[in-house]
């Protein structure tokens, strides 16, 4: 992974809302605080937290859907709030998108060829025949069988996972270079979500695309992505490879994400799950220092409640935004709990 | 006799098209104290059951019938006048699901957990207002959460609400429909924590609905899978999780992304049939990777060795002759 360029660069996002409550009273939803992550072409990275921990905000931030309050976002060595016009065009182009829901996502009063050609009429690519014989192949690659039949189906008449295709078609139609999918399966059947994240990862390693998966579905993000990205309340708080973080999770909220879900074993129902007590806090009042302290079982007093530990690499490729793993910070720690017992 | 018998439960529902067969001749039996998870994707009948077992029925009911005996009793004889003074809230309970919707906004909590007690007047305001304070302590809530609203309540404290609605007259029979659908893992983890507990300390018996099988072993004795309105397999838990019969738990269980194993999830191609016209035979077949001849006809409910029942004509021609088990077929290997 390591040799190919980026295609995607966030350099310290931060994005807020301003929430307007009543006549005078104002408050700020700090949607994404300080986050940097790049995508390299060829590769999936799955950005994985609960609700409200900003991976969707982070998402739409990479496609120009939602500009940062601070920060720098690059697409294939160009930053992308400084397009001119044809450049934003070939840009939307290149930068795709699947959303959660098939239901709310494609035209109902469209059939299948309508809804999947339209990308190549807006950009102008092709005849009416090649567009329509691109638009053949490509439902053949995504295995929606009879394809002629398909074609002149409505949304109606499918299955959320076969929408869920058509959508997905409708993002890969102009071959684009980066596919943001914002929880792609979070609202498909167990049986058939595979099926869809399986054709997702074929296209991506057919195409050399360039991949953000969402989701809150760790287990998932084992199987689909090479990348893993934990996130909280706005900040990235682990990042490394996907096998590795599941296997050795090194923050504290990663470890107590895994812990939480379930895997069926018939022993699971005989013992209680060591949980965190407690919800997320509000993203209006920001706790200081790491965001995860107050519901942390390893919290530090003076370290975790001073300032924000950084996203450091702790090991090849493996990074952890904790005080746990920041040896000269631990070091100065224990100095100072010493110096005070003394 | 178990505690919950349930024989051959029915429920159509009306519609210009024809009537939907959302339960079909559902069996299945529960002993005191034990906890069955129902799973099934959208649409199988899995929440019918539920509202057919509580009878909280829409109006276009076209059959209802059956047989459901809670504790020796009869049910389904009742009427609804009956049912609603005797058995349901008081005996069969329900939390239902999305926890976010379910509570009444300009209410406060309290009087909501304790609506159903103020029902007939029989319970004076303060026995009332007193068990609702031992009832959210109960789910792991403090009293003075009686006096907020639910928009004071994060999601997870509303379920527990939702919880509490259901347990404040000590039914025997509670049905989770979904409990942790709308929450976070975590949340949802506490969640399940707390169910195991209430059902140790206080020998509940569950009925719980979910889509998620992985769930369900957090809590379940014994599992049933629904798919198009049938309960396709039905059998203790670890019958269900390591030695599946049903073609369809097989496909399910693959399905499941494991979080620490290499092997990659696999899918059950197409989609489930329709209720209005589900297949004539065995409703699994055009989707079934071992369909024969006898698939055409109606499968029976069969046994197997360890104790779990099966809907497929698999078990049959086992039974009969020795058929390689289709754990040994190689389409079922890793794709």
């Amino acid at each position: 992974m390591k040799a190919l360029k980026d295609m995607v660069r966030l350099e310290d996002v931060h994005v807020h809302f301003v929430l307007r409550r009543g006549l005078f009273q104002r408050g700020i939803v700090h949607a994404v605080n300080g986050v940097s992550l790049s995508i390299a072409a060829q590769e999936i990275v799955a950005l994985v937290g609960e609700s409200g921990s900003g991976k969707t905000t982070l998402g739409r931030v990479s496609l120009r859907l939602e500009r940062p309050t601070v920060g720098r976002v690059w697409f294939d060595g160009r930053e992308i709030s400084h397009l001119s016009e044809g450049e934003l065009r070939e840009f939307r182009r290149r930068a795709q998108a699947v959303f959660q829901d098939p239901y709310s996502s494609i035209n109902p009063y469209m059939t299948v060829a309508q809804i999947v050609e339209e990308p190549l009429i807006i950009h102008k690519i092709g005849s009416r025949s090649e567009r329509l014989a691109h638009v053949e192949a490509l439902l053949e690659a995504l295995r929606l069988h009879p394809v002629r039949e398909f074609m002149q189906k409505f949304p109606h008449q499918m299955s959320g996972g076969q929408r869920q295709r058509v959508a997905l078609a409708r993002a890969l139609i102009l071959n684009p270079d980066y596919l943001m999918a914002d929880e792609p399966v979070s609202m498909i059947d167990a049986s058939s979500r595979a099926e869809i994240l399986q054709l997702m990862q074929e296209q991506q390693k057919e195409r050399g695309m360039a991949v953000l998966y969402i989701t809150h579905d760790i287990a998932t993000a084992r199987h689909y992505a090479h990348r893993i990205g934990v996130m909280y309340l706005g900040s990235l708080v682990e990042l490394g490879p996907s096998r590795r973080i599941i296997d050795h999770p090194l923050h504290p909220y990663t470890q107590h994400l895994i812990e939480a879900v379930p895997e069926p074993d018939p022993a699971n129902r005989h013992r209680q799950r060591q949980v965190v007590p407690g919800e997320p806090p509000s993203p209006i009042h920001l706790p200081k220092g790491c965001f995860f302290h107050p519901r942390c079982p390893k919290f530090m007093k003076g370290l975790c409640d001073a300032a924000r530990p950084a996203l450091k690499e702790i090991e090849s490729g493996h990074a952890v935004a904790c005080y746990l793993y920041h040896q000269e910070s631990l070091k100065e720690a224990k100095t100072e709990q010493v110096a005070a017992q003394v | 006799m178990a505690f919950l018998e349930v024989q051959d439960l029915t429920l159509y529902y009306d519609t210009h098209r024809g009537p939907v067969r959302a339960v079909d001749r559902v069996s299945f039996s529960l002993e005191k104290g034990e906890a069955l998870g129902i799973v099934g994707e959208s649409g199988c009948g899995k929440s019918s059951i539920a509202l057919a077992l509580i009878r909280v029925l829409p109006k276009n009911v076209h059959t209802y019938t059956g047989s459901v005996r809670l504790d020796g009793r009869e049910l389904l004889s009742l009427s609804d006048e009956e049912f609603r003074r005797q058995i349901r809230w008081r005996k069969i309970s329900m939390a239902f699901q999305g926890a976010m919707n379910v509570l009444n906004p300009v209410l406060k909590v309290g009087y909501q957990i304790a609506e159903p007690l103020l029902q007939d007047g029989q319970i004076p305001k303060e026995r009332a207002f007193a068990r609702v304070r031992e009832i959210l302590q109960l789910v792991g809530l403090p009293p003075e959460t009686a006096e907020r609203f639910p928009h004071e309540l994060s999601g997870g404290m509303k379920q527990r609400v939702v919880l509490a609605t259901a347990l404040v007259f000590n039914p025997s029979l509670v049905i989770l429909d979904e409990p942790t659908s709308a929450l976070d893992v975590s949340v949802q983890a506490q969640i399940m924590n707390l169910l195991k507990r209430l059902k140790s300390e206080l020998g509940l018996t569950f009925i719980f609905i979910t889509h998620d099988i992985a769930l369900a072993s957090d809590l379940c004795d014994r599992l049933g899978i629904a798919y198009a309105g049938q309960l396709v397999e039905e059998g203790p838990i670890e019958e269900i999780l390591q030695r599946p019969t049903h073609p369809y738990t097989q496909g399910l269980l693959a399905s499941m992304p494991l979080l620490h194993s290499d092997k990659p999830p696999s899918f059950i191609p197409g989609a489930p049939p329709g209720l209005i016209d589900p297949p004539k035979g065995c409703r699994f077949a055009p989707r079934c990777p071992y369909l024969f001849e006898r698939c055409e006809q109606p499968p029976p409910l069969l046994e197997t060795s360890r104790g779990s029942r099966a809907l497929c004509w698999l078990l049959a021609e086992r039974s009969s002759r020795s058929q390689p088990t289709p754990d040994q077929n190689p389409e079922r290997e890793s794709p």
